[in-house]
């Protein structure tokens, strides 16, 4: 299809024909002509933001909990500025975004012009590509390839700065199809490779089969894998009879109900999934990366084991870990070719051996590494995520975090049976990702419930899109775990600098229930134990946003905990955290880690 | 075939993966804007080095062209560089010219040295030996070009540095695997 029509007619032209129903944005002045456009159509549904960095994390939940790409729309300047933060964290997380921002037009660019900075330059590192688009010819093309990119191999968020003129300029619009016939047009160099080697597929099924302590430890590629991805994965793991682990962005792949389930790993994860990682004699690792949270000490990172690793990145492979077989393709062809292998060849596994290692596992689980004390006159944060799991788990739910010890406890104690249902900030750890996040996430399920898990003092980073909810009658839950503190902080500096307790807590936190009344959503306070039930069952039920402000032990700490620069059979668990013990935990060099 | 704990994990490997190699890198890219900052980005962001940098378009109608770097690193690490190259998106291949070895690499400096005297003479004298062109001579300086590996340079230069040398400028390297195949 080719027709003509301005650069901001463009602009939507190629959203509508990228199946985008969505975008999150904030006008300005270099994005006015695109604007003027959504103003009048009404194929594409805007969400108006009260801060980039929102549309950005918005766009983020949305791009997490449909498996579709995210898109967000801001102006030049301070609002490409305004962004890189969440660039960054989908950067980090993989999550597909197409952002456009406005730019001065070409002639002022380069003249520190008003509301000009070099957005290409600035948001380079934290892109997977992004573009400058100077001729209107290019423009259709870019904007398509700028999809393709955002969603194809690992996905990433990419950038099309787009200066004022181009937007007002006409020519001719190429559509996703024809757009290979456009001027300009040249075969890509970026063509990411699906399907693994097929002998390395065949060693991996072998070595699998003749394990006798295995552990599959998966991560967000399955879940970015899609739908396959995860359906794949159960049927391996309900073929091999594997233990298996997830990181916090893989968390739902594999249902926490199921029963190889071991919990999350790494720094906050069980002490079966740990001990797991660290005892095995085959790690299959698939689509996750051996993050330093995952990893803890990498010289004493799981010592025994041959380690197999799938990614569609091959920058992931041998980067932290060195592993014995790399597999280079998206884990739904992988894991649909060895799941081939192993039904042709239905290799023999030790049995026995297989036995005795469940059996280690038990003794393990038998720890119940996730427990704490309970109390009946104040709540408990572990306790009010499992309240709150238990009163949501048969509903359609969508939960997303912001960053700190709330979001430890949300991917421990909130069993996830669903790929796409969980969003929160890892690689970068943004505080602010998780109000905004679910914003994203209600507009594309508008009849599921959708709750953040929050922290009092994450949540106010960008506590203004609350307002952004009630303009568009998106009932978000923001159930925010209130200890008065900022309790990571806390903790880290509880075990790292004598309990010196540096502007970690919050003197003048706003009241939230009053804070709701003002934005025009719904406030509940509660403070006991035995009134929780009650109060989250009216935060479902209210039909408006709702900031729930749960009032939690102070000083609880997340536990268990791999301290920085030990390994992970050098845990440090609830019940054996004294303060002596948190005092001591790190040694003079854990304390240069983050 | 690789037998489940058999062995033990490449970590022990580490010690002796330790010695830092240099190595020259090709890499073909489409010639776009930004496109040398993205690589030269990725060297900073990561923390990789570089010691030499060449870039010029190679291939006007396909809009293509190489960077020549060369880098210094463990051989793990010149592995993670050639794979972060790679997934930029404009970069069509990476290939390590060292590891395929015995590569051609050659560069150009030019070396101003002003004098009188003996060291005029020594100069010219030293230029000849090293077959560097005169392209420049005025009656107190000479401008030398020289084209070698970057070796012969290193040596012609520390020569000039007793007869006089103002100053030098490099091309960095430019660099091609030997035989019928390319990039």
């Amino acid at each position: 299809m080719t027709r003509q029509m301005t650069g901001a007619e463009m602009v939507l032209q190629a959203l509508h024909d990228q199946g985008v129903d969505t975008i999150f944005g904030y006008p300005g002045g270099a994005v006015l002509p695109i604007y003027d456009e959504i103003f009048q159509q009404d194929r594409i549904r805007h969400i108006l933001v009260r801060h980039e960095q929102g549309a950005g994390h918005a766009a983020e939940g949305y791009a997490r909990s449909t498996g579709k790409c995210g898109v967000a729309l801001v102006t030049s300047g301070p609002g490409a500025t305004n962004m890189v933060t969440a660039l960054t964290d989908a950067l980090m997380d993989s999550i597909p975004m197409v952002c456009i921002t406005g730019q001065v037009p070409t002639h002022l660019i380069g003249t520190d012009g008003f509301q000009e900075c070099d957005t290409v330059g600035i948001t380079r590192p934290c892109t997977k590509h992004n573009w400058l688009v100077k001729n209107i010819e290019d423009l259709p093309r870019v904007l398509h390839e700028a999809f393709r990119i955002a969603t194809s191999g690992r996905p990433g968020p990419v950038v099309v700065d787009i200066p004022k003129n181009i937007q007002f300029q006409t020519g001719t619009y190429y559509g996703p199809k024809s757009s290979t016939k456009s001027p300009g047009y040249r075969t890509s160099a970026y063509q990411p490779q699906l399907k693994g080697d097929e002998a390395a597929i065949r060693d991996a099924v072998a070595l699998i089969a003749a394990a006798k302590k295995p552990v599959l430890y998966t991560g967000g590629g399955v879940i970015n894998a899609g739908p396959a991805g995860s359906r794949l994965l159960r049927e391996l793991v309900k073929l091999t009879g594997l233990p298996i682990t997830s990181t916090l962005m893989g968390l739902g792949a594999y249902p926490a109900s199921g029963p190889n389930w071991l919990g999350m790993l790494g720094m906050h994860g069980t002490y079966e999934a740990n001990l797991a990682m660290h005892d095995c004699d085959v790690m299959v690792c698939i689509g996750a990366r051996f993050d330093d949270r995952i990893t803890g000490r990498t010289d004493a990172f799981s010592p025994t084991s041959k380690k197999i690793h799938i990614d569609i990145d091959p920058s992931s492979i041998n980067k932290n870990i060195r592993v014995d077989i790399p597999i280079v393709g998206d884990v739904a062809y992988v894991l649909e070719d060895m799941l081939k292998v192993w039904k042709q060849t239905q290799p023999t596994q030790d049995k026995a051996a297989l036995n005795a290692w469940w059996q280690q596992i038990a003794v393990w689980r038998a720890k119940k590494s996730l427990g704490y004390r309970r109390s009946k006159d104040v709540i408990m944060p572990q306790y009010a995520v499992e309240r709150l799991y238990q009163m949501t788990k048969h509903r359609e739910t969508y939960i997303t975090t912001e960053v700190g010890q709330h979001q430890m406890w949300a991917a421990q104690h909130f069993g996830f049976e669903e790929p796409n249902r969980w969003m929160t900030s890892g690689g970068l750890g943004t505080m602010g990702y998780g109000l905004p996040a679910a914003i994203g996430v209600q507009a594309a399920h508008l009849d599921a419930l959708v709750c953040c898990i929050a922290g009092d003092a994450s949540v106010l980073m960008n506590m203004q899109e609350m307002s952004t909810a009630v303009q568009h009658e998106l009932p978000v839950k923001i159930f925010i775990l209130n200890n008065q503190y900022m309790g990571m902080v806390r903790q880290w500096q509880q075990l790292l600098h004598g309990n010196r307790l540096s502007h970690s807590y919050t003197e003048a936190l706003p009241d939230f229930v009053k804070l709701a009344d003002a934005y025009g959503c719904h406030g509940i306070r509660c403070e006991k134990p035995d009134a929780l039930d009650d109060a989250i069952a009216e935060m479902i039920e209210v039909k408006k946003p709702v900031l729930f402000d749960c009032r939690v032990a102070n000083l609880a700490n997340c536990f268990p905990m791999i301290p920085s620069g030990k390994a992970h059979n050098e845990m440090l668990l609830d019940e054996d955290a004294t303060d002596d013990a948190i005092g001591s935990a790190i040694s003079a060099e854990g304390k240069m880690l983050v | 075939m690789i037998v489940a704990g058999e062995t033990r994990s490449a970590y022990f490997l580490q010690e002796e993966e330790k010695r830092i190699e240099t190595h020259t890198l090709s890499v073909l890219v489409d010639n776009e804007p930004g496109v040398l900052a993205r690589v030269v980005g990725l060297f900073s962001g990561r923390g990789y080095n570089i010691e030499s940098l060449t870039v010029s378009e190679v291939e006007h109608e396909k809009h293509l062209s190489r960077i020549t770097i060369v880098t210094a690193a463990t051989l793990q690490v010149l592995e993670q560089i050639k794979n972060q190259i790679a997934r930029l998106v404009p970069v069509h291949r990476v290939i390590d010219l060292t590891h395929i070895g015995d590569a051609i690499e050659r560069e150009l400096a030019l070396v101003k040295v002003a004098g009188k005297g003996d060291h005029r003479v020594e100069a010219l004298r030293l230029a000849q030996a090293f077959e560097a062109k005169t392209v420049d001579a005025t009656l107190e300086s000479f401008v030398f070009e020289l084209t070698g590996t970057p070796s012969d340079i290193d040596r012609f230069v520390k020569l000039m540095t007793s007869c006089g040398l103002v100053e030098v400028a490099r091309t960095g390297l430019a660099a091609l695997s030997r035989g019928k195949d390319g990039l």
